[in-house]
């Protein structure tokens, strides 16, 4: 049976280069970076480079680089420990379509007594400038926004929101997981204070991300312990996973702009083929500031998960954002956000495709999928 | 999610899709801002179930769930059809997840409302007794004895 994989906002695999580039560091160079021997030594060299490539990937210099266990602990130092050293003031603000890394650490600061604001998004999944600046208060601390959503794939306005939060003297940080490597992310062009990113969304291992830190922004250590990551972040370093982000980044940015231009191309001709074919069936998030590869859209009538599992029959995998998918009884925050229905959102099927994937698996999607949300629709007392 | 191979079949190859000419019964349960609806259809003669059809809204365990009670309860007499629970449609199935145990297990209840309706003598599409499920508020609506523990 075929197998096309076209979840690539939830994880890509390992790309065989930068698996051959980690492996030396699981047996031969083992060594601890913190240690003074020779074995030492290859490890810090190792880890250096790695911070050389990832912060050349994002316009960073390397010491603005720290190595985490991924996006959710990077998103989780900048807003806690911001929040908790900064003398301005106790308000943060986030949009309501940030991941849970930075909403719910949105919540734990409430509950810590710190004020919160959840800035609204248009239908697009837009954070709108002037809802920002709205929201801005003499004792805003930091902003967080994402720069490009996980699921309806919408790219935001991250230059003008961080040149508006700075006006009000609020510092800004970014959860760029999802657009580090396969958008261009430039931190001195974004503005940027702070922003995350994770290893495994660009062919890079799993359990390794990176907090960029702009050279005079006063961050403190998440996880307290020894000494390493220049004090602000304790725990011995994942030298392999770190060698493989350094690895995955080099290569991301030598593909960038021929991946993005390829996956734009695969995306325009999977959503045509979708809403050709699919009556009763809308695009979410925005029509052109998107990530390259996503596709989502929301069938009316139809329930995600069923919509999952008939495509995973015939070996294609996608997510969804409907209630059955997310283990809770209500659908994606983030489609909710965008004004749609509930019964909108359980409809809600999300393709990401990434630079393995063909026209041929496009077209085979685009030649199962029509007849999957029709039979399913004919099963569906909400069906015509 | 992890179903049962029987969960798989009844969801890939539903038995008794649609709706019946001669239904005498018809019932409803849940509604779309659940992401749940199951519409049962009855035919009965004799005090027996002699057709049965559904139409299903949901996700797999939704789906194999009414594909399942029709399965049960064809040809069997209303009595022994009213016997028939949520639990044992899922028992039956070989179980379902834990989370799925509340919101997308209740075709035996679409079933008895089905029931309900031949037993009024009120078997048309205008008249579908619609039960069990209600909208709490804008949220997912429950099964109130099976709240979900969380």
């Amino acid at each position: 049976m075929k197998s096309i994989y076209m979840d690539h906002s939830a994880t890509t695999p390992v790309d065989p280069e930068v698996f051959d580039a980690m492996i030396p560091y699981f047996t031969d160079i083992y060594g601890n970076a913190s240690s003074v021997h020779s074995q030492g030594q290859k490890a810090t060299r190792a880890v250096e480079h790695a911070r050389e490539q990832v912060a050349q990937l994002i316009g960073a210099s390397p010491r603005e680089i720290i190595f985490t266990s991924g996006g959710t602990e990077a998103d989780n130092q900048a807003i806690i420990t911001i929040m908790a050293a900064n003398k301005k003031g106790k308000h943060f603000i986030t949009s309501a379509i940030e991941h849970h890394a930075v909403l719910h650490t949105g919540e734990y600061l409430v509950k810590q007594g710190y004020e919160l604001t959840i800035l609204p998004v248009n239908s697009f999944g837009v954070v709108e400038p002037d809802t920002l600046r709205a929201a801005l208060r003499p004792d805003t601390a930091l902003v967080s926004i994402m720069h490009a959503n996980n699921e309806v794939g919408t790219i935001e306005e991250i230059k003008e929101l961080a040149a508006i939060s700075h006006e009000a003297g609020a510092l800004f940080h970014t959860d760029a997981v999802q657009s580090v490597g396969k958008i261009p992310v430039d931190v001195k062009d974004l503005g940027v204070d702070l922003l995350s990113a994770s290893s495994h969304k660009l062919y890079g291992p799993k359990g390794i991300g990176c907090l960029f830190i702009k050279k005079g922004v006063g961050i403190s250590s998440y996880l307290h312990g020894g000494g390493h990551e220049r004090n602000l972040r304790a725990g011995t370093v994942n030298v392999p996973g770190v060698v493989g982000f350094g690895k995955a980044a080099e290569l991301a940015n030598q593909r960038l702009p021929q991946n993005a231009e390829y996956l734009k191309i695969l995306a325009q001709r999977l959503t045509k083929g979708i809403l050709e074919t699919t009556p009763n069936t809308i695009l979410t998030g925005h029509p052109v500031n998107r990530l390259p590869g996503n596709v989502s859209v929301c069938f009316d009538y139809v329930e995600g998960e069923s919509i999952l599992l008939m495509l995973d029959s015939y070996g294609i995998m996608a997510s969804s954002g409907s209630a059955c998918t997310s283990g809770s009884l209500d659908p994606s925050h983030v489609l909710l956000a965008l004004g749609l229905s509930h019964e909108t959102a359980h409809g809600s099927l999300r393709l990401t495709m990434g630079k393995d994937n063909t026209t041929e698996d496009v077209d085979y999607v685009l030649e199962k999928l029509p007849s999957i949300i029709k039979n399913l629709r004919m099963m569906s007392p909400l069906g015509k | 999610m992890d179903y049962s191979q029987k969960v798989m079949d009844h969801f890939m190859n539903p038995r008794n899709v649609g709706k019946i000419d001669l239904a005498n019964g018809i019932g409803e349960v849940g509604n779309p801002t659940c992401g749940d609806i199951m519409h049962i259809e009855i035919e009965v003669k004799e005090d027996k179930i002699i057709d049965i059809k559904f139409q299903t809204f949901g996700c797999a365990a939704a789906i194999a769930t009414s594909s399942m009670v029709t399965e049960m309860v064809k040809g069997k007499t209303l009595e022994e059809a009213e016997k028939i629970t949520n639990r044992t449609v899922a028992e039956a199935l070989d179980g379902l997840p834990p989370v799925k145990m509340h919101c997308s297990n209740l075709a035996a209840d679409a079933l008895h409302e089905a029931i309900k309706n031949y037993r009024q003598g009120q078997g048309s599409s205008a008249n579908v007794q619609k039960g069990c499920c209600k909208q709490l508020s804008n949220s997912c609506c429950i099964n109130i004895e099976e709240q979900p523990e969380q």
